[in-house]
């Protein structure tokens, strides 16, 4: 069966505090996952006591605060800090989230912050994606075509790109991906929101000429049809992106060439 | 331990190349089923009380026994469909799920072909 609880060895343990400077008024805590694979030990909740009067606004910035102030040990992925790369994709008060375009101000109380929901963790807030990337590999997301190539460079009319807003757009973050309840339990087999966005993105593609081949790739039990419209990949998208509908779209030319 | 790559292990052994005549079936006996289930609790509601020869003479007209095993038909299809999807999504174990998906088909057309005997026999049995 699915696994509903933690395995032993991975439940989360009370970790310590670090204090805020003397002097500082202005106080928020981060409570943050922290789990080192060098040391046989459970996963801790470390407390960071942060001076919100010398913090930016993001919690990217809290992050890097901690890291450069506090802990240096502290290990998260971070690039562009402006929510285009999607490296700092974790749970942010209990949403999935980027964390350089996520306001510090938006959450209530302390804030929670975790990896990539059931991902295996790497170290702190740095999941092992290598599972979602080779599925990416496996849609194969490029222009194919058997057309040669005109001598310019294949064109698309303005109505045929329109199509691809609010597809291109997707950062492969993969926080739909891991907030899908149907990718924690077949995640194995079950492609996942942010790839079948991406397998989408190139089947309504006008330039490409492979879209009964993408579509065959796709009909699966698995692959596609463990989709059951729970939503959360359209909730959590912090590129106000909808997998949910390209999911649906695809279904639809599922039955169209029945 | 094993030492197959990401991609080998994601691509497996393909795709199958099914699901979506299921998906479509799921959507069409749910669809035919609202119409087909208020018509039953509507029925169910009006027959409370009355005595077999009295639900006889009702299961006898033409449209009754129609639509009765229709929605019979509809509903356990459903039923199988639906708990196929239930299994697959939380039986891991390949040889429980392949029992449970066997079950679950047998059981649905067990209750179905039970069901469709006792509305023939009691239409038209003495």
């Amino acid at each position: 069966m699915v696994e509903f609880n933690l395995p032993k060895g991975s439940r989360v343990v009370k970790g310590q505090t670090h204090a805020a400077p003397d002097g500082a008024k202005n106080i928020k805590k981060f409570k943050i996952y922290r789990y080192d694979p060098d040391q046989d030990k459970n996963p801790q909740l470390d407390t960071y006591e942060v001076d919100m009067d010398t913090c930016g606004p993001m919690v990217l910035d809290a992050l890097i605060k901690i890291k450069n102030e506090m802990d240096p040990t502290l290990t998260f992925r971070r690039s562009c800090r402006e929510g285009v790369c999607g490296s700092c994709a974790m749970n942010v008060d209990g949403t999935n989230t980027l964390a350089c375009t996520k306001d510090i101000d938006e959450i209530k109380g302390d804030a929670a912050i975790y990896p990539l929901p059931h991902m295996p963790v790497i170290k702190d807030l740095v999941p092992d994606l290598s599972t979602p990337y080779a599925q990416y590999t496996s849609i194969q997301p490029w222009v194919q075509a058997d057309t040669p190539a005109p001598g310019g460079e294949r064109l698309q009319s303005p109505e045929d790109r329109e199509k691809l807003d609010g597809l291109w757009e997707c950062v492969l973050c993969f926080c739909c991906q891991t907030s899908c309840p149907s990718y924690w339990w077949n995640g194995d087999r079950y492609l996942g929101p942010a790839i079948l966005l991406q397998a989408y993105r190139w089947i309504v593609d006008s330039r490409d000429e492979k879209t009964g081949d993408r579509l065959d790739n796709l009909e699966d039990p698995f692959r596609l049809y463990r989709c059951h419209t729970i939503l959360n990949c359209t909730n959590t998208c912090p590129k106000s992106l909808n997998p949910a509908l390209a999911i649906a779209e695809t279904k639809k030319m599922m039955v169209e060439r029945m | 331990m094993s030492l197959r790559s990401d991609l080998g292990r994601v691509r497996g052994l393909g795709s199958a190349n099914e699901g979506t005549s299921h998906w479509w079936a799921q959507r069409v006996t749910a669809i035919a089923l609202i119409p087909l289930s208020l018509w039953f609790i509507y029925s169910a509601v009006t027959l409370v009380g009355i005595d077999r020869a009295g639900f006889k003479v009702w299961l006898n007209a033409p449209g009754s026994i129609l639509l009765m095993t229709l929605f019979v038909i509809a509903l356990f299809y459903h039923m199988q469909l639906g708990l196929q999807v239930v299994i697959e999504d939380y039986v891991h174990n390949e040889r429980n799920k392949i029992v449970s998906l066997v079950l679950n088909k047998l059981v649905a057309i067990f209750f179905a072909v039970s069901s469709i005997i006792a509305l023939i026999k009691v239409a038209f049995g003495g």
